[in-house]
């Protein structure tokens, strides 16, 4: 039997972090590109769009991302395409994300004053030119905090992946674990590793929204 | 001549029969201030002139143009009607210089330059021109109102509309927007306004309307109207307010 110091335990959970951290990057660039067209789908005057995406947020707000997952990795395979852990996780984790991201965006976008949309029609502007130059810009700067803020629970929902057999943070705990039998050693290390991702985020996340306090936007 | 013409306007939300044949002519350079009870229907005919509201019925023209979607654009509207709000609505994400140009801009699409020279000369004359790159958040309420009343004016509207613009003001800076006011209506701009400044009404406005239940219920110049008032309803709403 192989002997696995405190090091060893360390460097191979931190080599891990890596596909954690690329994960959650995917998932991250991947939901905000699909969220931000559902964001636009939900605010058009067409109402069968507004209803699927409100069904789509729904349904990916309403139902674990670990059935999700599976959904997606076991429901891939029964079709006869047998996808790897990779994409499994990536595709889940990219719809969990805009479908948060999509409901974020609206509210911020609906939190701009009415009265910014009564002054621009007042002066002429029409929608477009509204949203570009007007209230865009305003939701933007509301969005950024909590934003940054949901891609600390992204990050956490990568821990899933382990499950359909990615080899993340989680996942090479576990697997050091069988070899070593030091859980506690192990998943503590497991989790401070997580910790060391998240927190600044979180206080990044604090940080933005004090800016924005500060600067009289709310 | 008659700047802004509405004849027999009709407006309803759903059941509530806000504006029950609304009759009202103005005159270039006029000033017609619009009094009533709260629910009476001063701000939704107000919000009819410049299309924020749709009436149901009836006709509104300005400068003998029809306010439709049909026959007027929402960029010929805005260069014939502007409206000064209760909240002020400026943009607080930009400055006060970039308030004032951005419509000039993005909606008359003339130049950055020539913008920038009226909106230097349109803040000057609400006494703000030192606050050129300040921001909203920044000024005191009376300022911001001031700003808002200068964006109205880069617009070069024909008609001013203003919806209660001092009643979200500290009494102490309620002054200072009516002075601004009180120099356009000098200059010659059409202005009309719902307030409840009654000593404003009395003072500028050539004339005065008084709307209840969604009429107009009784106007007349100022001086007679609030000396003599007509009916029971106007005789029991001065002296309520006064």
């Amino acid at each position: 039997m192989i002997e696995f110091t405190f090091w060893d335990i360390l460097r191979n959970l931190l080599l891990a972090t890596r596909w954690t951290i690329l994960l959650s990057l995917i998932a991250f660039v991947g939901g905000a590109t699909v969220g931000l067209l559902l964001t636009f789908m939900r605010l058009s005057s067409n109402r069968w769009l507004q209803r699927l995406t409100s069904l789509y947020v729904d349904l990916f707000q309403g139902t674990p991302l670990l059935m999700q997952l599976f959904l997606i990795f076991f429901g891939a395979a029964a079709m006869g395409h047998q996808i790897s852990a990779w994409l499994a996780a990536s595709i889940a984790l990219t719809l969990f994300t805009s479908a948060f991201l999509c409901d974020i965006w609206r509210g911020c976008l609906e939190a701009v004053a009415k009265g910014q949309w009564h002054a621009s029609q007042v002066l002429g502007m029409n929608y477009f030119q509204t949203m570009r130059h007007v209230i865009l810009p305003q939701a933007l700067r509301l969005s950024i905090p909590p934003t940054v803020g949901f891609s600390v629970q992204v990050i956490k929902g990568t821990a899933l992946a382990s499950i359909i057999g990615f080899v993340e943070l989680t996942k090479a705990g576990t697997m050091l674990n069988n070899a070593t039998f030091e859980p506690f050693t192990i998943f503590a290390l497991v989790a401070l590793l997580y910790f060391a991702l998240c927190y600044p985020l979180s206080c990044y996340a604090r940080y933005l929204e004090k800016k924005l306090y500060d600067a009289g936007l709310r | 001549m008659t700047l802004v013409c509405v004849d027999n306007v009709h407006k309803a939300f759903g059941d509530l029969e806000v504006l029950k044949g609304i009759n009202l002519s103005v005159a270039q350079g006029e000033v017609v201030a619009i009094i009533g009870r709260s629910g009476s229907g001063k701000s939704t005919l107000l919000r009819c002139l410049n299309q924020l509201e749709k009436h149901d019925s009836g006709q509104i023209t300005i400068a003998d143009k029809k306010l439709d979607a049909a026959s007027m654009s929402p960029k010929e509207l805005s260069e014939n009607v502007g409206m000064v709000f209760q909240s002020f609505n400026l943009f607080p994400h930009k400055t006060v210089g970039e308030n004032v140009c951005l419509a000039p801009i993005v909606v008359r699409g003339e130049g950055k330059a020539d913008v920038e020279k009226i909106a230097h000369e349109v803040l000057e004359k609400v006494g703000l021109s030192d606050k050129y790159d300040a921001y909203p958040a920044q000024l005191s309420g009376g300022q911001q109102q001031r700003v808002a009343i200068a964006r109205a004016l880069a617009m070069r509207p024909k008609v001013m509309l203003c919806d209660e613009v001092t009643s979200a003001l500290d009494p102490e800076l309620v002054g200072e927007v009516l002075r601004v006011l009180e120099t356009l209506a000098a200059e010659g701009m059409t202005l009309i306004l719902v307030t409840h400044e009654m000593s404003f009404a009395r003072d500028v406005a050539d004339r005065v309307v008084f709307m209840h239940e969604g009429r107009i219920h009784e106007e007349g110049a100022p001086g007679e109207l609030f000396a003599a008032p007509q009916t029971a309803e106007l005789k029991q709403f001065i002296s309520a307010v006064l």
